[in-house]
């Protein structure tokens, strides 16, 4: 399978196993396991008994009141990161079956229909292990900050409403509102790279997520204002340039972000700024 | 500066990042704790909207006072009554402000902010941003706090755990000056000094087991505040939810407005009937709401709803196999109509059940959902003073109140909003203060963000202007004794893991399973005396089994387990508070609903439980005090017995909660 391919991992395969789903099986969860960074990676497989609706973090549930390895070895609980436990946070993000996704919204049923069948639980690839599954997205958190991902108020008191703001620029702002963080479109991209040294976050590819949410922000009517600011730092090294156009972004956002639209909205507006920036002579 | 004077907030929800940005805001440096990065908070998960009198709905006769005394009926008048009315003042500034910062509200085609119907009113009143509102004004705060970070005003400390409030003097004397926390990687145990402290933690939905809340949401860092001689306010009054999904993990919401849009409760006539729903004739269901509700039929108020569908299965054994669920069947209906309607929520339902509820019916449950109870907290009154009793005021009448004619809070008050133990305030679903015993739909993220926004200021005020000693001045002997305390408790759990006997009984998963058990089977939708009585005795068993209790890994990094088997500890402390308070509050009323004393007893009960820990027992004294009123008069509540509150309640729209 290729890569493209596996990103769009189908729904429809997902739909018959669902529905050949056997009652009352138990599901082999193969884990990579670390203790700590620095420390040796693991593989260790978990027998889980699956309830109805059983999902990841159920299982994950299971092997912690349980941790006791396929072999009889008794061993820790998992460990990994989870809150809302509806897809709607993002904190659960992991590689599963070998597609970064999040891990509560996916249902045992749809990705292991028989008794034996295999699920594979690594962390996520382009950030450093914390344990297990938990992975350190510091840097996708510092990327916002890099292109000022907010709207510059004057301050908390009382000034009246906000700028109005037509029905369809809403629904457009609101498809790019919804973006959580949890860094799927940054784990499926070839261009952005693992990085460990923190000096170097600044001058490395920043990614859809914040290109996106950077466009965001300059369509905001006071937003706009740091919009020279966003275009100085996505017209640098790291920045918009260094996007190759893959396209895997847009297929594993579990949000439906139009993340193609959003690089090509701040690539047209790269070259914009390129030439303001020219005509007055600061380049 | 060492000695610069700063204020700790602890918890990253919409409560405590208003109170941050508003504390940044005045100058005076945050230092902000949170158990996951604050934008993963649980504010994230609200769908519905959040309430505030605007424009249009003033035209028709709407205003901020009606929107207070919607409130006070809505928490059947066990709500703290200033509070509430400045809150329901600020309310159309706090969504001017969220505005401003960029929350994408819905827009109506001219372009001005849309407005939802949501239960307990006949205005529409709510501003929503699709059915993610929580996670839009959560962003939006989350910008805010990271532009003051960048600015180096905010110290954001993510993955910190707050352990216990650092509390110097006894009884009245009480003050706090910091906490201590733990780093949750590297598992280090700190001090950190503080001249107020803030509390905006969340609710307490993990106690009931599964419930509609995030994981986190353990109760754990109250209770410590609890145990710490922070009281407890309304402890027994939790809100559950009529309709939502039960899950292998958790319970997620299903809006209403399934079955305002037609939606019908039902399960197998009869009992233990195996078949497939679609195999079960119309005349073998038993249409459960149409049935015991001839007139509403599915659109009765929720709080019946509720208590309905848990009696069918809970004490006639009626569920769906034998389990605690019952069907909301919408498979009658055109399946395009559905989606246009429906199309959000019932996609939440497909991915996480798998089925296509416009093909299968859905199985629900009611669920726990939020906390009105929290830590106490007290306030100075404003100038407002109602002439006469203003509980005649009608619609169209103009606005009793304002800005102009006084203020339910003296804004800015030192003691705003703080709790017994002088420089430790609570803010948000911590806050007992708002919700008496229910609380409204769309009304938590209001109180939240009001409680940061207008609170804030007293935060600030009190740590400039009070004449207490500044916290750099003290000896440091009193934090490395908070250290060590917790250092000691720590170590002790860690020792558990190599002294194991293995016994499943003391498994932290299995006390903290029980707990939800039993805390879910008597202390929710239907409550009796001799159930609560046997729920207190089977929670001293727990704590008994809990007091040996075995971790399962002995790690000194990133060790998860040990965090949460610490939380059950807590867990079951507050349990204990909800239990007793509800065994003694022998009334009904709100969501507090008595077999055995179903009228609401305003002589004995219009009052606010006070939960106090009891450090020699380890259990919880109980007082009640008077409710702080006088501003609205009791009345009864009748609340969804008129045709025009049944209507309104029928059209809550998708998303709501
Ligand atoms: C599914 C759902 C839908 C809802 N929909 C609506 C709605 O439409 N309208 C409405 O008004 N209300 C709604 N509510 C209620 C509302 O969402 C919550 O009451 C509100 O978000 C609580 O916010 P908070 O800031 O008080 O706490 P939270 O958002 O819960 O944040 C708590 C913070 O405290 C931190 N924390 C907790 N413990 C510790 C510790 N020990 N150490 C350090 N940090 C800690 C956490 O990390 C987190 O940052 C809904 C609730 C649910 C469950
Ligand atoms: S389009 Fe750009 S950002 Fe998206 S995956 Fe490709 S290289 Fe990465
Ligand atoms: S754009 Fe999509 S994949 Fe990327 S962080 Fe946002 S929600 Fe996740
Ligand atoms: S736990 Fe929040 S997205 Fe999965």
């Amino acid at each position: 399978m290729s890569e493209a391919e596996a990103y769009s991992y189908d729904a429809e395969m997902r739909k018959a196993n669902r529905a050949k789903a056997v009652a009352g099986r138990s599901v082999i969860f193969k884990i990579k396991r670390c203790d700590g960074p620095g420390k040796p990676a693991r593989w260790e497989s978990f027998k889980v008994p699956i309830e109805e609706g059983a999902n990841v973090i159920s299982s994950l549930n299971w092997i912690a009141a349980n941790p006791v390895t396929i072999e009889g070895k008794k061993t820790t609980p998992v460990v990994w990161e989870s809150n809302c436990l509806e897809e709607v946070c993002g904190a659960c993000t992991m590689v599963i079956n070998g597609r970064v996704r999040q891990s509560c919204s996916c249902l045992i049923n749809e990705y292991a229909p028989c008794e034996g069948d295999v699920m594979t639980l690594e962390p996520m690839s382009k950030f450093p292990v914390i344990r297990d599954l938990w992975v350190d997205r510091a840097r996708l958190f510092n990327n916002l900050t890099r292109v000022k991902a907010w709207v510059p108020i004057d301050g908390t008191y009382n000034m009246g409403p906000g700028p109005k703001e037509s029905h369809d620029h809403q629904q457009m702002r609101y498809a790019l509102s919804e973006c959580m963080s949890c860094g799927c479109c940054l784990d499926a991209c070839p261009q952005f790279i693992k990085e460990e040294d923190e000096s170097k976050w600044d001058s490395s590819f920043i990614g859809a997520h914040a290109i996106s949410q950077a466009r965001y922000f300059n369509e905001h009517e006071t937003g706009k204002q740091l919009k020279a600011d966003r275009m100085d730092a996505l017209s640098g090294a790291g920045g918009i340039n260094d996007c190759g156009n893959a396209q895997n972004c847009v297929k594993v956002c579990p949000k439906g972000i139009p993340l193609t639209e959003s690089i090509g909205a701040i690539g047209r507006s790269a070259t914009i700024h390129a030439i303001k920036q020219f005509f007055q002579g600061k380049k | 500066m060492a000695d610069e004077k700063r204020v700790i907030v602890v918890g990253g929800g919409l409560a405590g990042l208003a109170a941050t940005i508003r504390i940044a805001e005045a100058g005076m440096p945050v230092d902000l704790f949170s158990m996951v990065p604050v934008k993963r908070s649980h504010s994230v998960c609200a769908q519905g909207g959040i309430n505030a009198c605007n424009d249009v709905a003033r035209q028709q006769g709407y205003s901020e006072y009606q929107h207070f005394d919607e409130t006070l009926i809505g928490g059947d008048f066990l709500n703290d009554q200033h509070p509430v009315l400045e809150m329901t003042n600020w309310a159309p500034k706090i969504i001017d402000l969220l505005d401003r910062m960029g929350v994408p509200f819905n827009r109506s085609n001219e372009g001005f902010r849309d407005l939802r119907l949501f239960g307990g009113s006949l205005f529409k009143r709510t501003h929503f941003s699709g059915a993610t509102t929580g996670q839009q004004l959560l962003y939006a705060l989350d910008e805010q706090t990271r532009r003051f970070a960048a600015e180096g005003k905010v110290n954001k400390k993510e993955f910190w755990e707050f352990l216990w409030p650092i509390v110097e003097g006894e009884g009245e004397n009480a003050r706090c000056v910091g906490i201590v926390a733990q780093d949750m990687r590297t598992m280090q145990i700190q001090s950190f000094r503080a001249d107020a402290v803030v509390m905006a933690t969340g609710g307490c939905g993990l106690v009931f087991g599964k419930s509609t809340n995030s994981i986190i949401c353990t109760g754990g860092a109250a209770s410590r505040c609890y145990q710490a001689g922070a009281w407890y306010g309304n402890a027994e009054m939790i809100q559950v939810h009529p309709t939502a999904i039960p899950g292998a993990d958790k319970c997620r919401l299903m809006s209403e407005s399934a079955r305002g849009e037609g939606g019908r409760v039902w399960v197998p006539a009869k009992k233990g009937d195996t078949r497939k729903p679609k195999d079960i004739p119309e005349n073998e269901r038993y249409y459960i709401l149409e049935e015991r509700y001839p007139k509403y039929g599915n659109l009765v108020p929720r709080d019946i709803a509720t208590r309905e569908i848990f009696d069918v299965c809970v004490n006639e054994g009626m569920g769906i196999n034998g389990s605690n669920q019952v069907y909301l069947d919408l498979t009658h209906m055109d399946p395009d109509y559905l989606t246009e309607k429906l199309g959000g929520i019932l996609d939440i339902y497909e991915k996480f059940v798998g089925d296509d509820p416009r093909f299968t019916p859905m199985r629900i449950f009611p669920a726990v959902h939020y906390s009105m109870g929290g830590l106490w907290t007290t306030y100075t009154p404003g100038n407002y003073q109602p002439e006469s009793p203003v509980s005649s005021f009608k619609p169209g009448d103009p606005i009793p109140i304002g800005n102009e004619p006084g203020h339910g809070l003296d804004i800015g008050a030192h003691n705003n909003a703080m709790t017994n133990i002088t420089g430790l305030y609570a803010f948000g679903e911590v806050n007992f203060a708002y919700h008496g015993a229910t609380r409204l739909g769309a009304n938590a993220l209001l109180s939240c963000i009001f409680d940061g926004v207008c609170n804030g200021i007293s935060v600030v005020n009190f740590v400039r202007e009070g004449d207490q000693q500044p916290v750099s001045e003290l000896d440091q002997a009193l934090f490395d004794a908070a250290t060590k305390q917790e250092q000691d408790k720590h170590d002790k759990l860690l020792d558990s893991t190599s002294t194991g006997t293995g016994d499943q009984q003391l498994n932290p998963y299995q006390i903290a399973f029980e707990l939800g058990e039993e805390m879910n089977a008597a202390s929710t939708v239907v409550k009796t005396g001799a159930g609560l009585e046997k729920c207190l005795i089977k929670l001293e068993e727990l704590k008994e089994r809990y007091a040996k209790v075995e971790l399962g890994d002995g790690a000194m990094w990133t060790n998860q387990s040990l965090s949460f088997t610490r939380a059950v500890g807590d867990m079951i402390i507050i349990g204990e508070a909800i239990a007793k308070a509800g065994l003694l509050r022998e009334e009904s009323r709100g969501s507090h609903y008595r077999t055995d004393f179903p009228e609401r007893d305003d002589d004995r009960f219009w009052k606010t439980s006070v939960a106090k820990f009891n450090k020699e027992t380890g259990k919880s004294d109980i007082e009640f005090v008077d409710v702080k009123a006088g501003l609205v008069k009791l009345r009864p509540r009748d609340y969804g017995k008129t045709e025009s509150n049944a209507s309104s309640a029928s059209k809550e729209p998708i998303g709501a909660s």
